[in-house]
């Protein structure tokens, strides 16, 4: 008697009632929705027209037009309809949309460079970040290293720091050294931001493989190292990669240092986007493309990362 | 090669003999780097980078702290002041008018994150069809780079032609042109606690959730057998369950939201006026636009110290919670 009573009210706690997990569902998707309606907005003002971008009332229903997306990667000059009568046909699709505006493409624009920047000083500080700390947080987890805690909490306490307040000496020094405004400036600072949460995320990893397995590596004859590469590493791969995206996603959003230290050459993407100025102001169409490409990474990797998310926002603490 | 033919020898006696584990100890103190190097080797590179990066400039920028170095004026010879800087900045009633901003910004949108964040984690707890997906797509906003949220919201949130207004005016019948969100004194702090909580409560939500995860169903049981009602269960169960998580969440919302820069910098810049000068604001300004190194060094020194005491707070949560 008492088992199925108790089982039973177990089962109405564990799995919701009916209603309230309607109720429950209409509430989150209906939060859902409105969250997601600011993104969805960019996205269709991409494809609008420049006065449809700034129509009013707001335009829902518009004319779709790639015009944002070759506004940004194009610089054009206004011409004359005469001076367009003039020259021969245009080439291509998007030489023809310029036209129509009375205008034609003068170059590319520097949008490119900037998403190159992104990319390699991404990909490069990334790595080196989680080189650096896949091997301090093994030594971390496995070996006993005098006043750990201490080191561990220092490493975690320089990404405590107000960015802007770390830029202000950091400025000075890349001055002295060349380093101002250039790729391997912002790899290393980024590296350096990185790595505190590389250690405290792959300790995390590493601490759940079993010991054992390297032991009886170990007593097979491996050397320590030969033990890392062969046993540890293929089994903290996942880990590694998880921890690979959340840098990646660090280097990839980071404002603060990149607006202070770069200016042209390494300048990236989040520094770059807020400038792309049109005939009278920001170019919204092409302010908006730029941030849908530049977001779309980041949306597969938030799918990809979903079950580790909570890992990496809190270093590691919370781990379900 | 030595090794190679160690490994390919089937070791067979490893399982046997009692004697193996000593001498495999032997043979690795011979063949490979002692633990001792290599937990060194391996800590050291990423040690070395944070001295260079971290330590050392900061060690220089208490040094500028007691300057007068103006980098618009770097011609003069540098000039040691004391303490002046400090003394200027904890009696200058402007630094403290920011710091009493970038407090209210903290409060407010900490406040909502944990209601909204919190609302949500016990909703999707309730585990209704498709809340993975609908989870996912709630978290979004917080992986996006906050200087391009400040960007893309100056858009939404413009009088005539920003949708935001436009959809307030719909429900309440005000004019779309008659406030401007960013423009507005009385409005602008609301609307970075506003456009920082679309962004965060998503974080709150997510740690809250494992918190109410981690609260195993025989407690539940119990208090059902003991005709707790739903009321009391949350209050007793659910909520302290659930509060070394919130309490994370909230430190860490705070900590990040004390150094607030990049969204609210895109989003208002400060204005109007300066009604929305977070503190990190004035220091770039200080720094990066009237040059005061000296008196910048200092402003970030005493932001330094004051991040640190609660990242010292912060960490002795972190280590509370995963002791559970």
């Amino acid at each position: 008697m008492t088992t199925t009573v108790a089982t039973s009210t177990a089962h109405s706690i564990v799995e919701a009632s009916p209603r309230s997990k309607a109720i429950a569902s209409g509430l989150v998707i209906l939060y859902a929705v409105i969250t997601i309606l600011p993104l969805l907005w960019i996205v269709a003002t991409a494809f609008k027209s420049q006065s449809d971008a700034i129509a009013y009332p707001p335009k829902v229903i518009f004319e779709p037009t790639l015009e944002g997306y070759v506004n940004l990667f194009t610089v054009r000059t206004r011409q004359t309809p005469d001076f367009i009568a003039k020259l021969p046909p245009p080439e291509t699709w998007y030489d023809k949309l310029v036209r129509q505006r009375d205008m034609v493409i003068a170059g590319p624009s520097k949008v490119v460079p900037r998403f190159v920047n992104s990319l390699i000083i991404g990909f490069g500080s990334t790595f080196l970040a989680v080189f650096l700390g896949t091997l301090a947080a093994y030594a971390f987890s496995r070996f006993r290293i005098p006043l750990a805690d201490d080191l561990l909490f220092f490493i975690l306490s320089t990404r405590m720091m107000p960015p802007v307040a770390v830029a202000i000496p950091i400025y000075l020094m890349y001055r002295q050294l060349n380093l101002t405004d250039t790729r391997l400036g912002m790899i290393l600072l980024y590296t350096a931001v990185n790595v505190s949460l590389a250690v405290w995320l792959l300790k995390g990893f590493i601490d759940e493989i079993p010991r054992e397995y390297e032991e009886a590596a170990l007593v097979d004859g491996y050397t320590r190292l030969q033990a890392l590469r062969k046993v540890v590493l293929p089994q903290a791969v996942t880990g590694i990669a998880a921890t690979a995206i959340f840098c990646l996603i660090f280097s990839w959003n980071e404002y603060a240092f990149a607006v202070l230290l770069t200016s042209g050459e390494a300048q990236t993407m989040p520094p770059f986007i807020p400038f792309i100025i049109g005939e009278g102001g920001q170019d919204w169409p092409a302010v908006a493309a730029a941030t849908t490409l530049f977001v779309v990474p980041i949306v597969l990797f938030t799918v990809l990362l979903r079950k580790h998310l909570l890992r990496g926002i809190t270093f590691g603490a919370v781990r379900k | 090669m030595d090794k190679m033919t160690t490994i390919s020898q089937p070791d067979d006696a490893t399982v046997a003999g009692m004697g193996e584990p000593a001498r495999s100890r032997t043979a690795r103190r011979v063949r490979g780097l002692s633990d001792r190097t290599i937990a060194w080797l391996f800590v050291a590179p990423t040690i070395a980078l944070l001295l260079a990066i971290n330590i050392f400039p900061l060690v220089w920028m208490i040094r500028l702290s007691f300057t007068s170095l103006n980098l618009s004026m770097s011609y003069l010879p540098l000039r040691f002041v004391g303490l002046d800087n400090f003394t200027d900045i904890l009696g200058d009633e402007d630094v403290w008018l920011r710091l009493q901003t970038t407090a209210q910004f903290v409060i407010w949108s900490v406040t909502f994150q944990v209601i909204i964040g919190f609302g949500l984690a016990l909703l999707i707890n309730r585990q209704f069809r498709g809340h993975s997906f609908w989870t996912t797509i709630i978290l979004l906003p917080m992986m996006l780079s906050p200087a391009v949220v400040g960007n893309f919201w100056t858009l939404l949130l413009q009088p005539q032609i920003g949708p935001f207004n436009y959809l307030i005016s719909l429900f309440t019948g005000v004019p779309p042109s008659a406030f401007s969100m960013t423009g507005q004194v009385s409005l602008a702090p609301w609307t970075i606690v506003l456009v920082d909580t679309w962004m965060w409560a998503p974080y709150v939500m997510l740690i809250c959730l494992a918190g109410l995860r981690s609260i195993p169903d025989y407690i539940y049981e119990a208090a059902e057998v003991d005709r707790a009602s739903a009321w009391r269960q949350f209050w007793s169960i659910t909520l302290p369950m659930t509060v070394p998580f919130l309490m994370l969440a909230v430190l860490f919302r705070a900590i990040e939201n004390f150094k607030m820069f990049d969204m609210v910098n895109l989003l208002t810049s400060g204005g109007p006026g300066s009604t929305t000068e977070l503190v990190s604001i004035t220091l770039k300004r200080a720094a990066f636009e009237k040059w005061r190194t000296g008196y910048s060094s200092a402003l970030a020194i005493i932001l330094f110290v004051t991040v640190f005491g609660a990242a010292n707070i912060y960490v002795k949560a972190l280590n509370k919670v995963k002791q559970r």
